[in-house]
């Protein structure tokens, strides 16, 4: 806390009850130019269908991520937003019996193309992850390890990591300890630094799944400034569940829900609405997302 | 605020990307050389069980052509196996006799009553009794379970070597197993089970024996069946405390040699690879092997309808 | 949070009332049946010590160390050529199995998907091989020696085959273990950095799975100081009288000296034997010892 008078005082820790529109204008984005589509769209999700087994957990999603723009996913708990985020950049390979129908495409190449090597499409779209999962060795080779296990030319380890962390807001704190285990720092310094181990990469997209779930009000909104600073060389993809989040940082909003399929009672998730942020928070054009929105669960 | 944007003001990173960044499939010949290597380390593992079969079915063919099939599974005679399978059967039964209760009742005392703390001492130390070499086992069953336990104390009519003595140190040597894998089994029932049983009323005992135990009871028989593997495939004991006779008898009291006994003898003494008394060494062999497969594979089953079940 | 209190409060309450009823006789005389089967097996293991302890105590000196064995003195005999035997014979089981089995682990883990037949297959051989007897993988050693063309001979290769391959089974599981309860979480943050399966699995879940597989290993090598069987099937003599030199080099081990003093009946060898035990069992309770100290202090809890 002491450590940063400023956040604490100009932010009050917690922002529950006050109007969206209103905290967007905080952050001075009320001016932003968000255009009616995405411009020229890095990520392209086209007819995305996913299965775990038997189980459709995600159906028909149509979506489009523009450069250096800010999209949300968000949606009830279970309606497939992970899952999605996931495609993105191929971690679902990772879950035994996860199958992807459709197209996710990136720079205009499908990446579940069968030449594509999801290595490569790991690399240029990074993500951090719910709760922060920094390795346990110290900060300096946790920032380092992206580079070196990619094989990545740097021509000074030192200065990247010092870049890296710089970018992820995180420098000043732990300048005097690169040395110490990551362990020892705290949850949102912690989630910080996993940001500050993806852009050590020098990805092109970072895909975010609820980073400040686990983590204080003032955690969260230190990320979520950094997010902001970091839209200028990024294309940023984040799930949230928290609504206040989404309408803070993002340009553009993707609503999901999950319909209950008639026969098997399972629920699939599905793309409801994907808007500009404003105009999913101000008026929706669907009554879901409204019910959503204005806290009655539909 | 300010901390921040003045932290984030660095120079520009990670723009300026190609358009199109490389996405093809790299060749990695490390990453496949060394899952081809892990992949057949495991495959080893299988190779181990072929090769098992295999070592011991040329001597089996071997010893069969000279000796009838008749001859091996008699009764009597110099190449009866019968009594050789009549001894391990009693030593066994007696180890079980001993392993059996006191291993379950190590187990309900471990997971129905002690408290968590407790339990961590305990278990390692019950676990103890499976660390000590079976050759020890087979000493202490001559120097102290006969002379002084049975001889002195029980004033039992027995041998230096009996039946008795080997079963009733292999069923302590065979506690721990029962114990431990009961115990894994007890542990899992779920705590809603336990507490519907004790808001109507019932005490520890009854909801231990009535409600735990029952639910269990595929888990716990996975314990009893390979505290028989066990006990079965055992052999410093049986050699040293059992007696070098084969003795189809239901009198524990007398010596009798089991197969694993028969093995260890034979091939301690002196016998040309290739003999008749050679090659009966892996029929012996080849017999309890098939004999603890079944026993494991219904131990492994009765685990997995457990498993299933919570 | 609250919930779970509330829970915990409840169950509290059931175990307290529950225990007012627990003083029926029946349930007195049950528990303490329970405890008698929990300390029986304690009360034996130290009848054992003490008795064993008591009857070698004469022979508690140097020469049973670093004396051979004797058949003309038998108040003089010692173990060394037994304790360097089993000492050599751990290295080389060690050497033999471990590689191995933390390589087959690994690709269990970290490679295989669990839905294949052969793998499914590669689980439940393992667990039986687990469970075969001993005994049983003298046999195998003794063939897989006649392959290499040595036949039974008691040298430090056959012994140390028939008991890595004795321990291959307990040290897969353990290292699957220790494996296994490295966090998903450390995985995924690996691999979304653009790292192999292989780089993930060398720079990240083997090193902190170090501890668990080393104290599985050192658990393993503990029972397998202590067997005699597979070894006397190998043909291991009771009565060697020098040094081992190398793999070729013809051994005892300390549990088969033990065997073959056993048989003798005069009371010099059975004190020799008795003191000799505790040697063994010092030497094992020393490795269980090492690997409760690694297990404690290295151990990651995540
Ligand atoms: N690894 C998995 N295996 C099977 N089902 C899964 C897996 N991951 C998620 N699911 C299912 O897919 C659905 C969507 O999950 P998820 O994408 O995590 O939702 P969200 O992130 O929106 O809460 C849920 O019903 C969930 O149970
Ligand atoms: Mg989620």
């Amino acid at each position: 806390m002491s450590t940063h008078p400023a956040t604490a005082s100009t932010r009050p820790a917690n922002s529950e009850g006050r109007e969206i529109s209103m905290m967007t204008g905080l952050h001075g984005d009320a001016e932003r130019e968000v255009p009616d589509v995405p411009p020229d769209p890095v990520m392209e999700a086209l007819k995305l269908n996913v299965f775990y087994g038997d189980f459709h957990a995600v159906h028909d999603v149509n979506l489009s991520f523009g450069k250096h723009e800010i999209t949300a996913l968000i949606g009830p708990s279970g309606c497939g937003k992970s899952t999605v985020l996931r495609c993105l950049n191929r971690m679902n390979d990772l879950v035994a019996g996860a199958r992807v129908d459709g197209e996710v495409t990136y720079h205009g190449q499908n990446i579940y193309a069968r030449k594509v090597d999801p290595i490569a499409v790991r690399t240029q779209i990074g993500m951090v992850f719910q709760k922060p999962n920094p390795f346990p060795k110290s900060i300096y080779d946790n920032i380092a390890y992206g580079p070196r296990v990619t094989g990545m030319k740097v021509d000074n380890m030192d200065d990247l990591v010092e870049e890296a962390l710089q970018g992820a807001a995180l420098w000043d704190e732990v300048k005097d300890k690169l040395k110490q285990s990551a362990y020892g720092l705290s949850g949102g310094q912690q989630q910080r630094l996993c940001i500050a181990r993806t852009i050590a990469t020098k990805p092109d997209v970072i895909l975010m799944d609820e980073p400040c779930s686990a983590l204080d009000p003032i955690a969260t909104s230190r990320i979520e400034d950094l997010m902001l600073q970091m839209r200028d060389d990024y294309t940023i993809i984040i799930v949230t569940h928290n609504m206040q989040q989404a309408a803070r940082v993002s340009d553009r909003t993707a609503f999901f829900t999950a319909r209950p399929d008639e026969t098997t009672g399972n629920r699939t998730g599905l793309l409801v609405e994907f808007d500009r942020t404003s105009n999913i928070f101000a008026n929706p054009a669907d009554k879901r997302t409204e019910d959503y929105i204005s806290g009655r669960f539909g | 605020m300010s901390t921040i944007s003045s932290t984030g003001a660095g120079p520009p990173f990670g723009a300026g990307l190609p358009a199109a960044p490389d996405l093809r499939k790299k060749a990695r010949p490390l990453e496949t050389v060394i899952r081809t290597i892990l992949m057949v380390s495991a495959f080893l593992s299988v190779a181990i069980t072929v090769g098992i079969i295999f070592a011991l079915i040329r001597p089996v063919i071997d010893f069969f052509a000279e000796v009838p099939f008749g001859d091996f599974f008699a009764t009597e005679g110099t190449h009866a196996v019968l009594p050789l399978v009549g001894g391990t059967l009693m030593t066994t039964v007696i180890a079980l006799l001993v392993a059996v209760p006191l291993g379950l009742g190590a187990a309900m005392y471990l997971s129905e009553y002690a408290s968590r703390r407790a339990r961590r001492v305990l278990k390692p130390t019950v676990e103890l009794l499976a660390g000590v070499p079976s050759v020890v086992y087979g000493f202490f069953a001559l120097s102290f379970v006969t002379p002084t336990l049975l001889q002195d104390i029980l004033s039992l009519e027995v041998g230096f070597t009996n039946a008795l003595s080997a079963g009733l140190v292999l069923g302590v040597m065979v506690i721990p197993t029962v114990a431990s894998l009961s115990e894994d089994a007890l542990t899992a029932v779920p705590q809603s089970m336990r507490q519907g049983s004790m808001a109507m009323g019932a005490n520890r005992m009854q909801t231990t024996l009535r409600v735990v135990l029952p639910a269990a009871l595929s888990g716990v028989a996975a314990a009893v069946v390979l505290g028989m593997s066990r006990a079965v495939g055992e052999t410093m004991i049986v050699t040293l405390a059992s007696g070098n006779l084969k003795n189809l008898s239901a009198d524990p009291r007398e010596d009798m040699q089991t197969m694993t006994g028969f093995i260890a003898t034979t091939a301690g003494g002196e016998n040309a690879v290739g003999s008749t008394s050679y090659n009966e060494l892996f029929a012996v062999g080849m017999l309890l092997f098939l004999l603890t497969l079944v026993i494991n594979v219904i131990s492994i089953a009765l685990v997995r309808r457990f498993r299933q079940v919570y | 949070m609250s919930v779970a209190t509330s829970t915990a409060r409840e169950v509290t309450r059931t175990v307290s009332t529950g225990r007012s009823k627990d003083k029926s006789l029946g349930s007195l005389v049950f528990l303490g049946a329970l405890w008698f089967s929990l300390f029986f097996g304690v009360m034996v293991l130290l009848v054992l010590i003490v008795d064993t302890a008591i009857e070698g105590s004469p022979r508690f000196d140097s020469a049973l160390i670093t004396e051979y064995g004797s058949r003309v003195r038998p108040e003089s005999t010692g173990f060394r050529a037994g304790i360097l035997g089993s000492l050599w014979l751990m290295v080389f089981t060690a050497l033999f199995a471990v590689p191995l089995g933390i390589a087959a682990a690994l690709y269990l883990e970290e490679f295989a998907d669990g839905d294949r037949w052969w793998n499914r297959l590669i689980e439940l051989n393992l667990q039986n091989l687990a469970a075969v007897p001993a005994i049983v993988y003298g046999l195998l050693a003794v063939a897989v020696m006649a392959l290499m063309g040595f036949g039974r001979s008691g040298i430090v290769l056959g012994g140390a085959i028939a008991l890595a391959l004795l321990i291959l089974p307990v040290i897969i599981i353990t290292t699957r273990e220790a494996v296994r309860s490295v966090p998903q979480e450390i995985r995924q943050g690996s691999l979304a950095l653009g790292a192999t399966v292989w780089q993930t699995t060398w720079r990240q879940t083997l090193p902190s799975a170090v501890p668990g597989i080393a104290t599985g290993t050192i658990l393993g090598l503990s029972r397998a100081i202590g067997e005699a069987a597979p070894l006397i099937v190998v043909g291991l003599a009771g009565s060697v009288r020098f040094d081992p030199t190398g793999v070729m080099s013809e051994i005892t081990a300390l549990p088969m000296m033990i065997y073959s003093l056993t048989s003798n009946s005069q009371e010099e060898f059975r004190t020799a034997a008795s003191a000799a035990i505790i040697v063994l069992l010092i030497m094992i309770l020393g490795l269980n010892a090492l690997a409760i100290y690694i297990r404690n202090k290295f151990q990651k809890t995540w």
